[in-house]
């Protein structure tokens, strides 16, 4: 009790140095669990695909598209149990700023491999017989204020022309890392619309879609039923490349990666300066209490006990600042997000980056009070005393 | 050089240096001093003659180059330094020139401070300290930080925390030093009981010739020789 009692009078001693290094170690932790979080929303595709979903999509590229017709090919293949496809729009809602995915979608079968997309009975229903109608995610629904029935206008920049769709549907996710931030309407009102144009030669091919969304039996298969599709596809017009979609997510995070590394590195040099800030505090604060440390190790106490002081007090500021860092990290995300938009789908802090914080914070705790410590530790009495006065 | 049949500290051929510089400066040469228990000796000399250094050796907290330094029987140049804490934390009371009281605790816990060495209950403890403020006369200010008692008050709480433990030997560093003569005579009237009514073997290292007064025995020290004068 009395141990205790020394540490939180002493943290509290220098309260200005206290209150400063305490503020220090905030800024440091919100700052490494911002950009944590926003490392995490870089993966949060492929941590938000399934086992048993395989993408197909043009070997050459993700540009070229694949004809319609593999779709009853693929089907037939053992093991998938159901298929759809999408294809990437690309329109712009009012000004480019606004970005959000858009998908042109098998809509009788989109929703039966993506069950994570939760959509009322009534809400899917409205969006399957009305061919320009279109779903949107909730995040998406409450950043520009879409509501069932409103007409989203989308400039096409793949597609030429204004495209004028009515929201039918709002999908909620089925888990926290489901991308609600999509935006869904029929591929048949695109092709068709292609089909036009292209009698008037102002389009290009028509039934044609972007990628095939596969869901097989067994995740233990994908290999083996991505390699058959892809098989069956070999030397044709259009050879195909199936993947996971978690390694087709990850391509995308690849594109990427130098952004990714560098605010990764970025992270952990902010908990680099946060070891400087405390180990300055430490090594100051122990300087100034030579000549208490000395009086007590005359006394008969330890080096451990010593020790033990200047370790409880670097915990002690570590914690405060840890446990008010970590609690406003919430607030700032929610922040950061509503600044960004939809530019990442799927923001919010992780369990994973509540415990990074929570052992940076402990870390550097540790870590700034070991010269300290060994200092006093090493220190002689007599010094110590000759200090005083 | 004195003899005397079981003397609480026997110092024989003791010699201490130090290293300054690059330069090594002998600071005693040959001290042979027993000192009988119950006594009051006062240890006086001019700065740098080697005192404080004397009294630091006997109390444990820095060691001999050679000689013998046996303390209550224990040649304490052998122990370890965990030994040696602990042989302190029994044996020695320490009151210092500048009290060294631990600046966040109130005078209740400075003086208790020692007693958390111990096995003693709370309850012990507290009665112990209460006593013991009593003993020096601040059971008023028990709750007060040294920040709010005058230089005399925190030397008094400096020395219940020596004698709490009730401890062999008080070593006192120039108790008196920092202090104004009223000050200065209350503390040293402590000590007086303390090697009085307590039989304390008090050893205290002074400028003061008044101070000095106080002891029953009076050594000078010399460029770190001892020069024997009652």
């Amino acid at each position: 009790m009395h141990f205790l009692k020394l540490i939180l009078r002493n943290t509290l001693r220098h309260k200005l140095r206290s209150g400063l290094t305490v503020l220090g170690i905030i800024v440091a932790i919100v700052a490494f669990g911002l950009l944590r979080t926003v490392v995490d929303a870089w993966y949060s595709g492929a941590e938000g695909s399934s086992d048993t979903r395989l993408i197909t999509r043009n070997a050459i590229s993700l540009v070229f598209p694949l004809p319609i017709k593999y779709q009853e090919r693929i089907r037939k293949i053992e093991g998938v149990t159901a298929i759809t496809h999408a294809s990437w729009f690309g329109g712009v809602y009012v000004s480019e700023k606004n970005f959000f995915p858009q998908f042109a979608i098998d809509a009788k079968t989109y929703f039966d491999v993506y069950p994570e997309f939760l959509i009322p009975p009534a809400e899917i229903n409205a969006f399957l017989i009305d061919r320009k109608g279109c779903v949107v995610g909730r995040k998406l629904a409450d950043t520009y204020g879409f509501e069932i029935g409103d007409t989203v206008p989308l400039r096409g920049t793949i597609y030429p022309g204004t495209w004028r769709f009515t929201v039918r549907a709002i999908y909620d996710g089925a888990e926290a890392k489901t991308d609600i931030s999509q935006f869904f309407f029929h591929w048949d009102y695109l092709n068709e619309t292609r089909k036009k144009a292209t009698a008037r030669k102002t389009s290009r091919k028509t039934d044609w879609v972007g990628v095939y969304a596969i869901n097989i039996s067994e995740s233990n298969r994908a290999a083996e039923i991505s390699n058959k599709v892809d098989a069956m596809f070999r030397n044709s017009l259009a050879e195909t490349r199936t993947e996971t979609e978690k390694a087709f997510q990850l391509s995308f995070v690849a594109m990427t990666e130098a952004i990714v590394v560098a605010i990764r590195i970025v992270s952990f040099v902010v908990i680099l300066i946060l070891l400087a800030v405390m180990a300055n505090t430490m090594a100051m604060t122990a300087r100034e209490r030579i000549g208490e440390y000395a009086t007590l190790k005359a006394l008969g106490f330890s080096h451990h006990f010593l020790a033990g002081l200047i370790y409880g007090e670097s915990m002690a500021i570590a914690f405060v600042g840890a446990i008010i860092g970590i609690l406003l990290t919430f607030p700032v995300t929610d922040k950061f997000s509503e600044q960004v938009g939809t530019l990442f789908p799927v923001f919010g802090v992780s369990l994973e980056t509540i415990y990074m914080q929570a052992i940076a914070a402990f870390s550097v705790g540790i870590t700034a009070a070991v010269f300290p410590a060994y200092r006093v530790a090493q220190i002689s009495i007599v010094e110590g005393l000759r200090s005083i006065g | 050089m004195e003899s005397i049949s079981n003397p609480i500290v026997h110092i024989k051929h003791l010699t201490k240096s130090y290293r300054r510089g690059g330069q090594i400066v002998s600071v005693l040469t040959d001290i042979s001093l027993d000192i009988p228990s119950g006594e009051f000796i006062a240890l006086m000399g001019p700065s740098g003659s080697g005192k404080t250094t004397l009294l630091n050796l006997i109390a444990g907290i820095d060691k001999p180059d050679s000689g013998t330094l046996k303390v209550g029987g224990i040649d304490i140049a052998t122990l370890s330094e965990g030994e040696l804490a602990d042989w302190r934390a029994a044996n020695i009371g320490f009151i210092f020139q500048f009290y060294n009281l631990m600046p966040v605790l109130t005078a209740f816990e400075n003086i208790e401070l020692p007693l958390l060495l111990t096995q003693l209950s709370h309850k012990k403890r507290q009665e112990h300290v209460e006593l013991a403020l009593s003993m020096v006369g601040l059971s008023e200010r028990m709750e007060h930080y040294p920040s709010e008692l005058s230089g005399g008050e925190q030397q008094r709480v400096a020395i219940a925390r020596a004698f709490i433990t009730d401890p062999v030997i008080l070593v006192a560093d120039e108790p008196t030093g920092d202090l104004d003569r009223v000050s200065a005579g209350e503390i040293l009237a402590i000590l007086k009981r303390l090697n009085s009514e307590m039989e304390k073997t008090i050893i205290m290292v002074t400028h003061d010739p008044y101070a000095a007064k106080t002891a029953h025995l009076i050594r000078h020290l010399e460029k770190g020789e001892l020069d024997v004068t009652d």
